[in-house]
Order: structure tokens, then C-alpha cells, then sequence
């Protein structure tokens, strides 16, 4: 191994629960704060593979300092390993998504020796930690080399392992069967498991460089940087260039949709597809598919552009999400807290956020897609509402404080053994 | 009529929702059926009741997730139909509910001769909850101030009192059970409130329901009794 594991503590900014009580209320707040209450004193680790780059990070990167906002200690350590792991790892990861891939038996042998490492550098840390959330795949043998430990140790997998490829799964297993509970996104991404499988979707940092509000101005200025009208409108689809994605579908779909809304512009904002060969191959069909229309704007950004990706959100009319298959679909949500109705495809995620007539349309074809883009434009006032609704929608159910909540709800949970209810009680209140 | 200085306050109480899978899924009807048969009463609750709390639209048309997955998934729409008016409160508990299901399924099969299935992904997924009830620091010391309380109480807060009062208290709920301590005093306002049908109001209006009853009641009854 290369280098020690990361602490967090040094470079974690601190979040202040006041930014977070302006956008989703005082309630909200304090029912953390009541949550958090029994808990203080106690130690919440977070261990995961990677400080930046990825959804994980992202989540850490705010959940950690908001639980330390609320009184628990609680802390981000990163596992470091040699390029074998690294290897090992998104090969686990592509099999837990149904690719069949051979894992040979030295990249094994690498995660094993990695995580044994690891596991005596964290072992300070962790042994007496209350509680130790080990996110996916990269840390989950960690678990083996502390069979004294003290707290409740629990498994986040965050990725969908609907379908995965048995055979790692059956490997994997073998470390994951151990800890005290496992945390799945949504029920259709979970695997039978010994031990309680709490589900917890994702959630969206409303304060982030990708949610944040932004001002007209800006938004002007990126839509004139990529060549896109805003007086004309304007649907949007961002992923990356992938079939799942389906970018040849939402083309077709503008298309026939255009025939009706000839001023109508899309833009496909995804990242580059430099070291996918089967998403370059997909880039060029879009780029193919395109080649003769000005009003098909094709933008390759940077990993790190979450300040563009947000400003061609907000400056868009409808957001599109037609994928043929999904995980929990984070763009979707993304664009209803920007206000916009999304037609999003009929599959995974997208359907526990895109309800008919209420914050969007579900649709399983390109002519699907065109139909409710023509309904939306037609129907003006019904497009505004459905955008506030989804905001709404989004408020309620997934920003980063229900996610801090659900985590806070599992805690005392499995702290109270089996019942089925935990009451939990102050010592005094005060009267209205 | 007792005074009011001798009632004990309302203690605000707030709850969260653990959703946990119960390991159990249904693809058809008899897969349906059999599942229940088998699941424990707290997924019951979760699907009639505590998915209200989970992160999720809550579909307008059909109060309970059985019945929505029946209309959505099979196009069953006949058996939607007669789940979605099931009601769970007029049973004197979860096993009963369990039961009630199970024979509404039952005659449905007796019905048909062929079972619709669902797609393989969209299947029904048994759900488990845990709840995590917990003090706030309110209390309200007299039903006059629910006027300025119940805007500020959280939804969970609502479904604590409101709904899930229903499997604690059955016939009744928080709120009502308090002001009948009162005797005849608020006798008005608990039948205005036992009028909300919480079946067709979402968790995120049902506060605002609440509001705008309470208000009602107490500008119409201003005098000194109220």
C-alpha cells in the first residue's frame, strides 16, 4: 500500500444547519436536532475509497460536517490502495451491475491485502467507533478484522445490485452477510440479505454548486457561451453518452416534437467519452444524428462542471430523462428542484420521482416523449405547476437533510434491538 | 363544564420512518396473496400507512400501495378499485386488515380466470417499517392555541397525531382524544375534524387541512367558552 488513510477532520468545511433551515424549514431542523439528541457522545465513522470525484464523495463531503453540526462526533476516513485494488474494485463494480466479468484471483488477493492493511491503520478509529458506515464495495472486507468490535457496523451499497453477476456477488457476500445492517437505495436494488436491509434513497445538496439558486444574468451568460437562445425553448437531457441513456431516442423525440414547436432547441450536455470505447461509439451516432440541425446542441463537459450543468437546467422549459434503464436517476431530481417537469423513461428510479400529471410524464417511447413534450407546451399553465410540484416534491423527499434523518432514524433503530417502535423521550418542555 | 386550567397539556410528539425490506416480492395476484399471508403486521402499516412517511409521491388516486400497484402494474382496475376503499381504521387491528386483504384478493381470483402478471421490474416489493417516535419541546396548553401551533408542527409531527392515532386510538385521534377531556366544550371542533378525510389529502396539505378547520372553528366560535 501507498499511502496512509485520510482522515477528514482537517479539511472538512463546516456547515452551518442555519443555510439548510432557510430552504426546507425550522420543522425539519428540529426534528434533527430531536433525532440527534440521545446520540451525542456517541462516534459516527464514515469509510469509504475516494475523496473527490463521484456520487459518495459528494454525499460525505456535506453529510459528515451537518451530523458533526448536530452534536455527534462524527468522522470520513478513506481507504488507499494500489492499482490491483483499484482494478479489482470497478470490476465489482460493473458485475454488481449485471456485467459478467472474470475477476482473476491476484486482483482478489490485492483486495484482501489491501483492506488488512487498512484495517490496521483504522483500527484505532474504528474499533471503539458506535457506529461505522462502510460505503460499497472497496472497504467492505474491512468488517473481518475486527471481530471485538464495539459498535454497529453497516453496509451502504450504492449502486444497483438488481441484477448482479452471481458470482462476485456470491464473493462479496461473504463480507457484506456480516455486518449488523445493510443500507440499499431502493428495494428493487437489494439483494436477500441476513441482516436488516434498510433502504435510504439519494439525495441532492440544495447548497451545492449544482442546486444552488443562480442569477439570471449567469444563466444568460452560460446559455450565450454554448450558443443556445433563451428566447426560443429549450429541452435538455444531461447523462453521459451512453445507450442506456437513450440520446438517439430524445433526438427522434425532438424531432417529431419539433414539427410542432419549430422554434424549439435541445441541448444534450454530457461528459466526455475519452477512455469508454462503447460511449465514444454513441457519440459519434449523436453526433451523426445531429450533424444537419444548428438547434441540437451537443455539449462534452467537464466532470466538474456543476455550475454549467445547473444554469442549463434552470435555463431549460422541460427536462428530458428517457432512459432505457436507471439507477435512482439523480438528474431527475435535480431538475425538479430546479422547477422543471422532467418526461423521464418508464424504469428504475425515475418512476418513484416522475408521477403522471403531477411532476412529469413516463414515457417508454421517442413518439411518448414527443407527445408530452407538444402536451406541456400547449398546456403552459400545466407545465409551471407540475415544476412547482416537483420542487416541492424534491423539498419534502430528498434533500440532504432527509438523508442525514434516515441515517439518524437507522441508528436508533438498530440500537433498540427488534421492536417496531422506538419511543424516545426529553426530560422536559416547555408550554405555548 | 370543567374548567380548563385542570387539563393536562398536549404534549407535541414527532416520529421518523426505517423502511426495510422484508424479502418478499409478488409478480401476480396469487403471488400477492400468498405474500401477505406470510409478512409481518408492521408491513401491513408501512403499505396502508407509514409509506406516507417514506420518501415518495403519494399517489392521490389510491390511499394504499396495494391498491395502487394493482391499478399501475397489473391494470387491474376492478381490484384497484375495491382495495383502494379499504379501510383501515374501521378494523379493530392490523391482523384484521391482513385479513380483509386477503379476502378481497381471494374473490377477485374467484373472478378471473387468468392472473395478470407484472413486468419483472416493476414488481411489488414488501416493505417493513420502524418508527422512532420522539418529544418535541411543545406542549400545547389549550385547544385555542392549535390556531397558532398546528402551521409550525412538521408533517411527520401530522402523521404521528393524526394518522397514526388511528392504529393507537382506534375511532379516534390525537387531537380529538385531547379535546374530548374537555367534555362538550369543543364538541364542534371534534366532529370538524373527525370530517377530514385524510384518504385524499396528502401528508404535505393535510397540516394545512388541519389549519384551516381549527381556524374555522374557533373564528365562528369567538365567545369566552371557546
Amino acid at each position: 500500500m501507498d499511502d496512509k488513510p485520510l482522515s477528514s477532520q482537517e479539511s472538512m468545511p463546516a456547515l452551518r444547519l442555519e443555510d439548510y433551515e432557510q430552504i426546507v424549514g425550522p420543522d425539519i431542523i428540529e426534528q434533527l436536532l430531536q433525532l440527534a439528541e440521545p446520540l451525542k457522545g456517541q462516534r459516527i465513522v464514515h469509510v469509504n475509497s475516494t475523496r473527490v470525484g463521484g456520487g459518495v464523495a459528494e454525499i460525505l463531503h456535506k453529510l459528515v460536517p451537518l451530523t458533526n453540526a448536530l452534536g455527534i462526533a462524527t468522522s470520513w476516513e478513506v481507504i488507499n490502495g494500489r492499482d490491483e485494488f483499484y482494478r479489482c474494485t470497478k470490476s465489482f463494480h460493473n458485475a454488481l451491475q449485471g456485467n459478467h466479468v472474470a475477476i482473476p484471483k491476484n486482483l482478489l488477493k490485492a483486495y484482501e491485502e489491501v483492506n488488512a492493511a487498512n484495517a490496521e491503520i483504522l483500527r484505532p478509529t474504528l474499533a471503539d467507533a458506535d457506529i461505522v458506515f462502510i460505503h460499497d464495495p472497496q472497504p467492505a472486507p474491512l468488517i473481518s478484522f475486527f471481530p471485538e468490535r464495539k459498535g454497529k457496523w453497516i453496509w451502504r451499497c450504492h449502486i444497483d445490485a438488481s441484477r448482479p453477476y452471481r458470482p462476485v456477488w456470491k464473493y462479496l457476500r461473504g463480507f457484506t452477510a456480516r455486518y449488523d445492517a445493510s443500507i440499499f437505495s431502493l428495494a428493487t436494488f437489494a439483494q436477500p440479505m441476513p441482516n436488516p436491509m434498510c433502504l435510504i434513497p439519494p439525495s441532492i445538496d440544495p447548497l451545492s454548486e449544482k442546486n444552488m439558486d443562480l442569477s439570471e444574468p449567469e444563466i444568460d451568460r452560460v446559455c450565450a457561451q454554448h450558443g443556445i437562445d433563451r428566447q426560443r425553448r429549450t429541452i435538455l437531457q444531461v447523462s453521459r453518452f451512453d445507450r442506456f441513456k437513450d440520446p438517439l431516442g430524445v433526438i427522434e423525440a425532438y424531432r417529431l416534437a419539433k414539427r410542432f414547436a419549430h422554434d424549439l432547441q435541445l441541448v444534450l450536455a454530457g461528459g466526455s467519452a475519452d477512455d469508454d470505447p462503447e460511449g465514444a461509439a454513441v457519440l459519434n451516432e449523436v453526433y451523426t444524428a445531429a450533424a444537419e440541425d444548428p438547434d441540437i446542441h451537443v455539449l462534452l463537459l467537464p466532470p466538474d462542471a456543476h455550475r454549467v450543468i445547473n444554469a442549463l437546467q434552470r435555463a431549460a422549459d422541460i427536462v428530458i430523462q428517457k432512459s432505457l434503464r436507471e439507477g435512482f436517476g439523480l438528474t431527475v431530481t435535480e431538475a425538479l428542484w430546479k422547477g422543471k417537469p422532467v418526461i423521464g423513461g418508464n424504469t428504475g428510479g425515475i418512476r418513484l420521482q416522475v408521477i403522471n400529471h403531477h411532476t412529469g410524464f413516463l414515457v417508454d417511447t421517442p413518439e411518448g416523449a414527443a407527445y408530452r413534450i407538444r402536451y406541456l407546451f400547449h398546456y403552459h399553465e400545466h407545465l409551471k405547476e407540475m415544476g412547482l410540484k416537483g420542487k416541492e416534491f424534491v423539498r419534502e423527499n430528498f434533500l440532504l437533510t432527509r438523508h442525514l434523518r434516515d441515517h439518524l432514524s437507522l441508528i436508533h433503530a438498530l440500537r433498540s434491538g427488534s421492536a417496531d417502535r422506538i419511543e424516545l423521550h426529553r426530560v422536559a418542555a416547555a408550554l405555548v | 363544564m370543567e374548567s380548563s386550567e385542570t387539563h393536562v397539556p398536549f404534549l407535541v410528539r414527532d416520529c421518523a420512518l426505517s423502511a426495510f425490506s422484508a424479502g418478499l416480492r409478488a409478480q401476480n395476484l396469487r403471488e400477492l396473496r400468498d405474500r401477505l399471508t406470510e409478512v409481518s403486521t408492521d408491513s401491513i402499516y408501512y403499505h396502508f400507512w407509514g409509506s406516507r412517511l417514506h420518501p415518495g409521491f403519494e399517489h392521490p388516486e389510491y390511499p394504499n400501495m396495494f391498491a395502487a400497484w394493482v391499478h399501475r402494474s397489473l391494470h387491474d382496475h376492478r381490484l384497484g378499485e375495491r382495495l383502494g376503499i379499504l379501510d383501515p381504521t374501521a378494523v379493530p387491528d392490523l391482523e384484521a386488515l391482513r385479513q380483509e386483504l386477503i379476502e378481497t384478493i381471494e374473490q377477485r381470483l374467484d373472478e378471473t380466470e387468468l392472473v395478470a402478471w407484472s413486468a419483472p421490474d416493476d414488481q411489488f416489493y414488501f416493505l417493513r417499517s420502524r418508527l422512532v417516535v420522539f418529544d418535541t419541546p411543545r406542549t400545547i396548553a389549550h385547544p385555542r392555541a392549535l390556531v397558532e401551533v398546528l402551521p409550525v408542527l412538521s408533517a411527520s409531527s401530522i402523521f404521528y397525531h393524526f394518522i397514526d392515532a388511528r392504529m393507537r386510538l382506534p375511532g379516534l385521534d390525537d387531537f380529538r382524544a385531547w379535546l374530548l377531556a374537555y367534555g362538550d366544550e369543543f364538541v364542534g371542533l371534534v366532529e370538524a375534524l373527525s370530517e377530514v378525510d385524510l384518504f385524499f389529502v396528502p401528508l404535505a396539505e393535510l397540516r394545512q387541512t388541519l389549519v384551516s378547520v381549527v381556524s374555522t372553528y374557533f373564528t365562528e366560535h369567538s365567545g369566552p367558552e371557546a
